[in-house]
């Protein structure tokens, strides 16, 4: 599935807020088909990254390329999901989705919302939503642009812990289905381990880890690998385990 | 018997009630003089005697017209200055201090300026009302633009929108409440306008009636232009109330995102 051309490639990238270095220097691609997350502790600089890479935020220093072509502002390939929603409260929920959809997007963004469950609340306000319907519908505005990425900026934080395991099936699903590239940036050690093909840590805005996780899908937490796997990613989160082990290609 | 609602509905109108009985009954003894105070069945019936001369239909229309121009010229010039300075980063800062500047000089207090400018005339009087609607509508467009949710904004730019599609979309319609704020403030400050033109320099309109029959002593025309006024400010803000609800339908009360 995964061929190697980096559909996206992030080069040097730096990022100054007032005297503090965000970002020092980061190195990454991303390949066609390819699921990354992205985890770290808070302030790490991994959301600052993925708005970099979404074109919302200017990097100090370096350059993002998309598809072999210099990012200068909205990334266009990508389409980006917020930790918090982010739906317009004065627009119905179909209009939320058809959002920035020029012709006739009716149908399309209705197929979207049938695919994320949420057909029969089309003409719904989206105070009429749970956590998790808000994060669908975002996640079907976010698909009916046919992004080549997605990008998801922890969007499972504030959903309860059951609602999460759907939307998470959901995540995976749509990704395969679509053969999207998918960003994943998140806190959630496990979230990242159960939907990733690669997991990147990073800590003080640098990267310290680049993982290949070659777990057979559909992933279960109850793996003894996947254990491993946690618990070594997450000493590597919180600043213990800096020396080099098997298996890790520190960056 | 009185059933709840019916006695809710009731008890507010009681005290205005027995106001205006007492009121008639002592005009009638003749404790209150009708030269300094008429009784309300007086103030009615100037009313019915003026409307069916037709005098009062032509003030009324005749203020209801410089209220609608001055209104309609206020709120899309104000309107107008908004966006300029909303959405333009430059003009901002070239436009702000002296609209700042200006809108600290009370307009009624240009009263004798620009009579002695554009005479006693309606180009003076639309022109007053005008610049009391056009600083209100600005203010309140301009707090509710600035006031729009960042997040909603970037999501929009996010999602391909820009210039005007991302007005139209996101900033205007997340304005709206605060727009209609200033729409219902610019609507007193419309009628304020008018009462103070209309009574002392014009030759017609309600404020007119007020002071040319008041060399006649007829203190009901006055009482009544005051009903009238109120009836007329009463009436715009109940229909800007309705178009609020139309627009906004209470949807966006409840706030998108923990």
């Amino acid at each position: 599935m995964m061929d190697f051309n980096p559909i996206l490639h992030v080069n040097n990238v730096q990022k100054k807020d007032g005297n503090q270095s965000v970002l020092k220097g980061i190195n990454l691609s991303i390949y066609e088909g390819e699921f990354v997350s992205i985890v770290g502790k808070s302030g790490c600089g991994k959301s600052t990254l993925l708005r970099i890479i979404a074109g919302l935020e200017d990097s100090n220093e370096g350059l993002v390329k998309v598809n072999g072509e210099r990012l200068t502002s909205i990334n266009n390939y990508a389409r980006i999901m917020f930790q918090d929603g982010r739906l317009i409260p004065w627009k119905t929920i179909l209009q939320n989705v058809g959002l920035g959809l020029t012709g006739d997007w009716k149908p399309k963004a209705m197929y979207v919302l049938h695919h994320v469950g949420l057909k029969e609340r089309a003409n719904h306000y989206p105070s009429s939503l749970s956590g998790g319907q808000k994060q669908r519908v975002a996640l079907a505005r976010a698909l009916v642009h046919e992004p080549k990425l997605l990008l998801f900026d922890d969007p499972l934080a504030t959903v309860d812990a059951l609602t999460r395991i759907d939307l998470q099936n959901l995540f995976e699903s749509v990704w395969k289905e679509n053969r999207l590239s998918a960003i994943l940036v998140t806190h959630d050690v496990e979230e990242a381990l159960l939907l990733s093909d690669r997991v990147i840590i990073m800590r003080d805005g640098e990267v310290v880890l680049n993982k290949l996780i070659d777990l057979p899908r559909p992933r279960s937490r109850s793996n003894p690998t996947f254990h491993h796997y946690s618990e070594e990613i997450l000493d590597m989160i919180m600043g213990e385990n800096k020396e080099k082990k098997n298996g890790y290609k520190i960056v | 018997m009185f059933n709840c609602t019916w006695r809710q509905k009731l008890i507010p109108w009681l005290i205005p009630f027995f106001i205006l009985g007492f009121w008639q009954i002592f005009s009638m003894n003749g404790l209150f003089p009708a030269t300094i105070l008429p009784s309300p069945f007086a103030v009615i019936q100037t009313g019915v005697k003026l409307t069916a001369s037709g005098e009062l239909i032509n003030h009324i229309s005749i203020s209801l017209g410089r209220a609608f121009i001055g209104f309609i010229i206020g709120g899309i010039l104000g309107f107008f200055f908004c966006l300029m300075n909303g959405l333009c980063k430059p003009m901002n800062l070239l436009l702000q201090p002296t609209i700042r500047i200006l809108r600290s000089i009370p307009h009624i207090s240009l009263l004798p300026l620009v009579i002695s400018w554009f005479g006693m005339n309606e180009v003076s009087f639309v022109f007053l009302v005008t610049l009391g609607v056009l600083f209100p509508i600005y203010i309140h467009t301009y707090q509710g633009i600035k006031s729009v949710d960042k997040r909603l904004i970037e999501m929009g730019r996010a999602y391909g929108l820009k210039g005007y599609t991302l007005f139209f979309h996101v900033m205007l319609p997340g304005a709206l409440s605060s727009i209609f704020v200033g729409i219902r403030y610019a609507l007193g400050m419309m009628w304020m306008t008018l009462i103070v033109v209309e009574t002392i320099p014009a030759n017609s309109g309600i404020g007119y009636l007020t002071m040319n029959e008041r060399e006649f002593m007829q203190i009901d025309m006055i009482l009544l232009s005051i009903l009238i006024y109120s009836l007329l400010g009463k009436l715009s803000v109940w229909m800007a109330k309705l178009f609020e609800k139309k627009w906004l339908l209470g949807k966006q009360l409840s706030q998108e995102g923990e």
